[in-house]
């Protein structure tokens, strides 16, 4: 355990007391990089340089004494979709291997205008396409925490690194789950918030109605605050909300759960769900009703139908999405799009078809729809939902290869949060024998600030979210 | 050849004059600019940027359409239209296909079946460069806001299809929301153009591209339905298909058979929430339709007495009507409307660059100078006679003295001679 393994919050305290330099942690993050990047391949591209330098640059700024953002001199990874000004931004995928952002995102542009520190662009499934970090074009991310095991997707390389100690907080996106998935896997905080909180402008699309901008950190309090930088309206970004942006802080310190209301979808603990699994995540619905809520059972009668119509909507959305890659002013010619791209932009290019439109696309989104309402009547009863996020045992590297529509599947648990626009927090609830395991709380629209305080009031009585991977703890 | 009739259905694209594009802050004033100067990640299809309409363009097109006697889509949205061209960065077009902003309208007899909002695309240029063919792309002019309306199959030839058009251009240009120059590219022009012997629809229809002038819509309107009628009469059957159109040799030519038609894949268009109009919102945007050439121009006959071809200047020159008729907000302007509008029409005060004051004390300047004709003279007299009522009851109770001072009333105000001046004050007295 070492400087770069604490939360944002204690790091900041660390600052503030002058016990480390802001340039130390950068320093101690790259260490970490250096030692263990080649074996997980979570970092794609290092900003050495231009880290070095902010990190100079705040610690000069602390030194004079000056009023510091929220995020000076924390060491943040961004999934390499966000764009990044004059940093290459691969998608994970080859076509653009050398494509040059001629702009930022405007999360970016956020977090560097609080003092965060990039560190660098880190590795997913190419253009954020599957569920396990292995569709990488860059070779598959492992998992901190058991090298032989996947680090989850697509968010892979964001989860890996941040749990490795190559940064504090790592940026994500989470299209059917593609920041809780990874989330689970390495024990970490990982909040996929409300369609159109945070603004998309500048992150490589997928599926445009469903891409929410969150990122993974060690704890629920890192969250609430990574959020109040992100989230807020964009004019660049016309999906985006000009509701006004919660106090996510507020009251952390003082969570208040008592007769909250707290609904167990039964759809999600059907016989698809491993038992162990399921187990873990009675285990902590029972720490809830300890604190004070009411657990009860809910049902969402459309649950059935998740796949196919994420399905038909995602691809459709990623087929016209992807139209742009076609190698005449950047990156290189179609035919480098990876298997699993090429899959999913003939799917929705059927799905969009004449004489199929009515049939696929049109009819997904009406049933997507009923999804919706499946919801809303849910939050009629219920302040939250608890839901597992990995409803299968975790996965090993190359165990997927056979099973391709199989690792679909797995998305029912956690692609309905993303077609009904809700905000999802998945947090560390214990471990399938070394693997960690994450439970998720789903929250109708704009809720985050209440997700926060059942997940702070969760981690103010359990201590799953303070373990490290056996490789950092071995660090002694 | 005769028996055969002509079905002509029209879809003109006018780019909208606003200040910046359709979904970008990027000027939308492309013409003559340095190519790629005027874009932006959005433009250019760049990873990640996304579409932020432009609701000024949304406001012009409804209210172009409600000019047109559309019925309104309150709740209308973009829809993608997906095909790869080098010209097009997203691979796709933003546009409308299901539900346009305006639909099912009326413009001097020929109904309206659409009239939608989409985005310009780039423009290739073909050049040679070191001894190499290449294709340059310059993205100024894409995401520039156009709107596309099409007509049903109503336009009965070649030259009311041109007719109709001039007075589609002069409509939309009254309305300010476009220069639709046709050789800036800002209005282009296409027709759909089938025939039939029975007098029923054909289920066929062959589409003219790249027209850039109203005479060239004329001819290749013309040559189509001649080159369709004499295929028929050789019993063969048209084909759907996609023409352009050759302006030296006046013919059409083959662009894109029926199998190579794309196929388009619309779908709503994720990145733009739907889009809602409030009665409030649609009510105050028909509040802002100015009259119609055809309305003015009936009018400044009626109201001023002017004649057809003066009435036409006033309708195509709006800045000239505008003059005119502040010059009568006034009630002590009196100069005969039709003396007036020769003056701004003739150009004989330089009314353009001076204020409608000036103007009037150069309308008495050329009067002192002594007046033009005899309709002046009579004018002048009945300003004098309306202006004195005690002066001309008097005279008309039989002091017939007072007409010496409706004279120098008259002297006053012109070099005019006195003589005269009393002829034409009798002639009103008597
Ligand atoms: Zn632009």
């Amino acid at each position: 355990m070492d400087i770069v393994d604490n939360s944002i919050r204690e790091t900041v305290d660390l600052f503030k007391k002058r016990k480390i330099s802001c340039q130390e942690i950068v320093r101690a993050c790259f260490e970490r990089i250096e030692k263990y990047n080649l074996s997980i391949n979570a970092y794609l591209t290092l900003n050495k340089e231009q880290a070095l330098k902010k990190a100079q640059d705040v610690d000069n700024n602390r030194v004079k004494g000056r009023e510091l953002p929220p995020l000076a001199g924390i060491p943040v990874a961004l999934k390499d979709i966000y764009s990044t000004k004059n940093l290459r931004t691969t998608a994970a995928s080859k076509i653009i291997d050398n494509y040059l952002p001629a702009y930022s995102a405007t999360v970016v542009q956020k977090l560097e205008s609080v003092g965060a520190i990039i560190m660098g662009k880190v590795n997913c499934d190419a253009f954020a396409h599957g569920a396990t970090g292995e569709n990488s074009d860059f070779g598959s991310v492992k998992n901190p925490w058991d090298l032989e095991y996947v680090a989850g997707g697509s968010s892979g390389g964001s989860a890996a690194a941040v749990a490795f100690g190559g940064c504090l907080m790592a940026m994500g996106t989470d299209t059917g789950g593609s920041i809780r998935n990874p989330a689970s896997y390495c024990n970490l905080v990982g909040l996929k918030p409300t369609y159109g909180r945070v603004s998309r402008s500048g992150v490589i699309s997928m599926g445009s109605s469903l891409d929410s901008m969150g990122h993974l950190t060690r704890t629920v309090e890192d969250c609430a605050l990574v959020l109040s930088v992100t989230a807020g309206y964009d004019p660049l970004d016309a999906t985006s909300s000009r509701k006004p942006v919660d106090f996510y802080l507020q009251d952390l310190s003082h969570p208040a759960i008592k007769g909250l209301k707290i609904g167990l979808p039964q759809e999600y603990f059907g016989r698809e769900l491993n038992p162990e699994i399921k187990t873990l995540i009675l285990k902590a619905a029972q720490q809830f009703t300890d604190l004070g809520a009411e657990v009860d059972e809910v049902s969402l009668p459309n649950t059935a139908y998740t796949i196919p119509v994420y399905y038909l909507i995602m691809s459709s959305e990623v087929s016209a999405n992807l139209a742009r890659f076609d190698g005449i002013r950047f990156g290189h010619a179609r035919e480098m799009f990876g298997e699993e791209a090429k899959r999913r932009i003939m799917l929705g290019t059927f799905a969009l078809s004449a004489g199929y439109y009515d049939a696929y696309y049109l009819r997904a989104s009406k049933v997507r729809t009923l999804l919706r309402q499946d919801f809303e009547k849910a939050f009629a009863k219920f302040d939250a939902l608890l839901a597992p996020v990995v409803p299968i045992k975790p996965r090993k590297i190359g165990e997927k290869e056979q099973e391709k529509l199989k690792l679909y599947l797995e998305d029912y648990v956690t692609g309905p949060v993303n077609l009904a626009g809700l905000p999802a927090l998945a947090l560390p609830c214990g471990f399938w024998h070394n693997i960690p395991m994450g439970m998720q709380l789903i929250g109708p629209q704009f809720s985050e600030k209440k997700l926060f305080e059942v997940g702070q009031a969760y981690q103010d009585v359990t201590d799953w979210h303070l373990k490290r991977p056996p490789l950092v703890e071995e660090m002694g | 050849m005769s028996g055969y009739r002509p079905f002509i259905g029209l879809e003109i694209h006018v780019e909208l004059a606003t200040k910046s594009k359709m979904f970008c802050g990027c000027c939308a004033d492309h013409f003559h600019k340095e190519p790629n100067t005027q874009t932006c990640p959005v433009c250019l299809g760049l990873p990640g940027a996304l579409p932020v309409p432009n609701k000024k363009a949304i406001d012009w097109t409804v209210f172009l359409g409600l000019v047109l006697g559309c019925r309104i889509n309150k709740h209308s949205y973009f829809e993608r239209k997906q095909y790869f061209y080098p010209d097009l960065p997203k691979g796709f077009q933003i546009s409308q296909y299901e539900r346009p902003f305006c639909f099912k309208g009326w413009f001097d007899e020929v109904n309206i079946t659409r009239v939608h909002l989409e985005e310009d695309t780039g423009k290739l240029i073909h050049r040679k460069i070191e001894g190499e063919k290449v294709t340059l792309i310059d993205f100024n002019r894409c995401g520039v806001p156009l709107v596309e309306i099409v007509t049903e199959p109503e336009i009965k030839s070649a030259e009311h299809a041109k007719e109709w058009l001039k007075k589609l251009q002069r409509v939309i240009r009254s309305l300010s929301i476009s220069d639709c120059d046709m050789e800036k590219g800002s209005m282009r022009l296409e027709a759909n153009v089938s025939v039939s012997k029975n007098g029923k629809l054909p289920s066929y229809k062959v589409e003219l591209k790249n027209i850039n002038s109203f005479r060239f819509v004329e001819k290749a309107i013309e040559f189509e339905i001649q080159r369709q009628t004499e295929l028929f009469e050789k019993g063969q059957k048209i084909e759907q298909e996609t023409r352009g159109f050759e302006s030296d040799k006046g013919v059409t030519y083959l662009q894109r058979s029926k199998e190579e038609a794309f196929e388009y894949r619309y779908f709503p268009e994720p990145d733009i929430p739907p889009i809602v109009f409030t009665d409030g919102e649609l009510d105050k945007i028909r509040k802002q339709i100015p009259e119609l050439p055809e309305e003015k121009r009936q009018r400044f006959v009626k109201e001023y007495s002017l004649n057809e071809q003066e009435a036409d200047y006033f309708v195509s020159n709006p800045s000239a009507a505008q003059y005119f008729e502040v010059l009568y907000l006034e009630k002590n302007f009196n100069l005969d409307f039709r003396e007036t509008a020769r003056l701004i029409i003739n150009k004989k005060i330089d009314w353009e660059n001076i204020s409608p004051a000036d103007f009037k004390a150069e309308v008495a300047v050329l009067q002192e100078g002594g007046l033009s004709d005899q309709v002046e003279l009579a004018k002048a007299a009945k300003i004098v006679v309306d202006g004195n009522p005690k002066a001309v009851a008097d005279y008309r109770k039989g002091k017939t003295n007072t007409v010496g001072f409706l004279v120098g009333q008259m002297m006053k105000k012109t070099k005019v001679d006195p003589n005269l001046a009393r002829q034409e004050l009798l002639k009103i007295l008597e």
